[in-house]
């Protein structure tokens, strides 16, 4: 029975890491339904914008209040998991705060001071963060696309970080040993002086308790993420690396496209042959479901926070048109889920099911609404471009469907009788040299 | 009576001759009324300064733009492959536009279908000719004006070029006022993404205006632009709202040219 808490902790650690695991493999396993793409190129300059945006959070600051108050949460975040190596250690071999018999008791209460003063100033940072969502109620964060869910997760994850820093902190303050070592307790020691009459028995519970729920709570949080949008503290920098890396107005040549171009445009080819034995089918122009998007624009859908500086930039947004980036993203990422669920329940296969991104989730009236400013691929501070999915799907519309809007069309067939725009004859183009 | 020189890549080839850079008018700076204004002061700025430039004339087309951002990837690759022929069959090397919109296809999106040339939006242009003292500039009219610039989205944020227009705008000893929307931050005119060619979605306000309002917050009496299109959605703005006494909406080529009185 010595080693109870030892098999205990062994199955949570084991149980929660696998269950992690495994929905880990799905994500991937959805986020390849996408279309590949060449990511091989400016290897480089893509690790550096990984080391800047996602890293250096170099975005995220354009906005000082909410980008210092996250790089508070962030640094808090990636520090306090060495604390976290400890408590497993220790859980593993039943051992009490194991780096301390290791370390120098002047660096280990270095360690332990510094992790108690960013557990005291995350936990400030979300309370802020919790009134600017549910006090000021800051506008991005009640746009139409916030219904429910979206709002209760952001608040959920909020929740979660308080009680965790709480449980951290309390868990050092109960630790008669730890608060008797005197090092590394700046914050502890107040909350110690509030146990002042307690017997060591109750301190000891208090300590064991705090300590378990505190590892028990990580262990869920982690499983949290991947049903929450929280994902980007993993996605943020595998998106980064992939995201755009070529000027913003640059927007790819559909290659397949090319092909039938180069075809039409030689004089070589008979338009009348018979297609060859064996001929692939014309690939599909545009994307009208998620299946039909790169597996980067899909890798986007799931790094998405929800934060809504996108849309808070989106000249449609701020004009009252119904086009909100952060909606492409959010309902590219439900539709994706859709699929995969799909695939689960018909053991790997997809049957269609008479649904799909376009219509369904994304209406025609957003995707026109567009300006294509790139605004939003601007303001988004982990690298995500709504703008090449709406360009996507507006292909289909034009190219698969002949679907735009009629001024359009009236535009198109301008260009393609007279070379402009507007009905004017080619060539009169330089009669503004005698007027 | 203005007396421009305006020659075409064709004569020049007549001649046997290879201009120093091609001048791409675009459809706007052809057709457009209003654009064809700032076609004729870039054109004035370029006999000024003795540059040996060519247009295309009436062998130049619709770049493709506009079909592109409006998802026809077919019709913009057939515009863009036309105009790659024409372009390499005059051995062009180098390309001038007052359009960023042509700008931005012709520099980004003509290479991947076998048209490299080097692009210059006509303020960067006309900056070099400045720094190499081929034109010089004095403030003029526009010593001590307010002026405030408007960066076009496919200049600005598609292509990172802020600076180009300022240094001019600064060249005219004008004082500069920044909008809060700036730079990268700046906010669309509205027309991108073939938003030009339409009506918008329903809303509760044009982007022009908004975009006008923003500008009028700063009380400039010029709002500079560096695009036909965004010229043509502020001063509808400014019309909307009722300032057309007071503001003015000018591209940066005419401020320059204005500035000498050309």
């Amino acid at each position: 029975m010595e080693y109870l808490p030892n098999i205990l902790f062994a199955i949570a650690l084991i149980a929660g890491i696998g269950y992690f695991v495994m929905n880990v493999k799905k994500l991937v396993r959805n986020i390849k339904l996408g279309k590949d793409v060449d990511v091989s190129d400016h290897k480089s300059k893509r690790w550096n914008n990984m080391a800047m945006i996602a890293l250096g959070q170099s975005k995220m600051v354009r906005r000082p209040i909410s980008g210092i108050l996250h790089v508070i949460v962030y640094v808090g975040f990636v520090i306090i998991n060495i604390e976290v190596l400890e408590i497993i250690l220790d859980g593993l071999f039943g051992t009490h705060r194991m780096f301390s018999d290791v370390l120098p008791t002047s660096v280990y209460g270095f360690l332990i001071g510094s992790f108690e003063l960013l557990a005291a100033l995350v936990f400030v940072s979300v309370i802020v963060f919790w009134f600017r969502r549910n006090v000021i109620k800051i506008k991005r964060f009640w746009a139409n696309e916030m219904t429910s869910w979206p709002k209760n997760d952001a608040n959920f994850i909020l929740y979660f970080e308080m009680v965790l820093m709480t449980l951290f902190l309390i868990m050092n303050a109960s630790d008669v040993q730890f608060q008797a070592m005197d090092s590394g307790n700046i914050i502890s020691q107040h909350i110690a002086s509030w146990f002042g009459n307690t017997s060591t028995e109750t301190l000891h519970i208090t300590e064991r308790t705090a300590w378990w729920l505190h590892i028990l709570g990580i262990l869920v949080f982690l499983n949290y993420l991947y049903f929450s949008k929280h994902l980007h503290i993993l996605l943020a920098f595998p998106n980064t690396y992939f995201g755009k890396v070529r000027p913003k107005g640059q927007f790819d040549n559909n290659e397949a496209v090319t092909k039938e171009v180069k075809m039409m445009m030689d004089p070589n080819v008979d338009p009348f042959a018979a297609a060859p034995e064996g001929a692939e089918t014309p690939a599909k122009f545009g994307a009208s479901d998620v299946q039909d998007l790169s597996w980067v624009q899909l890798l986007n859908a799931y790094t998405c926070t929800e934060c809504g500086r996108c849309t808070s930039e989106c000249p449609a947004n701020q004009t009252g048109k119904k086009l909100s980036p952060r909606k492409i993203m959010m309902d590219t990422r439900d539709r994706l889920e859709e699929v995969g669920k799909n695939i689960d329940a018909n053991k790997g296969e997809f049957k269609d099911d008479g649904k799909q991104l376009l219509d369904d989730y994304i209406t025609r009236e957003e995707l026109w609404a567009c300006t294509t400013c790139n605004a939003c691929v601007e303001a988004c501070p982990v690298s995500i471009d709504p703008l090449s999915i709406i360009m996507d799907m507006r292909r289909y519309l034009v190219m698969e469907q002949s679907a735009a809007p009629m001024e359009l069309n009236n535009m198109m067939t301008n260009v393609e009788n007279n070379g402009a725009p507007w009905p004017y004859n080619q060539m009169d183009r330089l009669n503004w040299k005698n007027e | 009576m203005e007396n421009l020189k305006v020659p075409t890549m064709a004569e020049f080839m007549a001649e046997g001759k290879q201009p120093e850079v091609l001048f791409w008018v675009g459809c706007a700076g052809s057709f457009d009324d209003r654009a064809k204004k700032i076609t004729k002061a870039f054109v004035k700025l370029l006999n000024k300064a003795n540059v040996e430039f060519a247009v295309l004339g009436t062998e130049e087309s619709c770049t493709g733009d506009p079909a592109k951002r409006s998802g026809n990837e077919f019709l913009f690759q057939m515009q863009a492959v036309t105009n790659i022929e024409v372009l390499n069959a005059y051995e062009v090397k180098k390309i001038v536009t007052a359009c960023p919109h042509c700008f931005n296809t012709i520099k980004n999106e003509y290479p991947g279908l076998g048209g490299n040339y080097e692009v210059m939006h006509h303020t960067q242009f006309l900056k070099t000719l400045l720094d190499e003292g081929r034109l010089t500039v004095e403030g003029g009219q526009f010593k001590g004006k307010r002026i405030t610039f408007h960066d076009p989205c496919y200049l600005g944020r598609a292509n990172n070029v802020y600076e180009a227009p300022r240094d001019l705008i600064l060249k005219l000893e004008a004082e500069l006022v920044e909008m809060k929307k700036c730079r990268r931050n700046g906010l669309c005119c509205g027309a991108g993404g073939a938003q030009m060619f339409k009506e918008p979605e329903k809303g509760n306000k044009d982007v022009n205006v908004e975009r006008t309002e923003q500008a009028i917050e700063v009380k400039p009496e010029i709002i500079a632009a560096g695009c036909p299109f965004c010229n043509t959605m502020m001063t509808d703005g400014v019309k909307a709202t009722n300032k057309e006494a007071e503001i003015a909406v000018m591209d940066v080529a005419e401020l320059i040219a204005n500035a000498q009185d050309l």
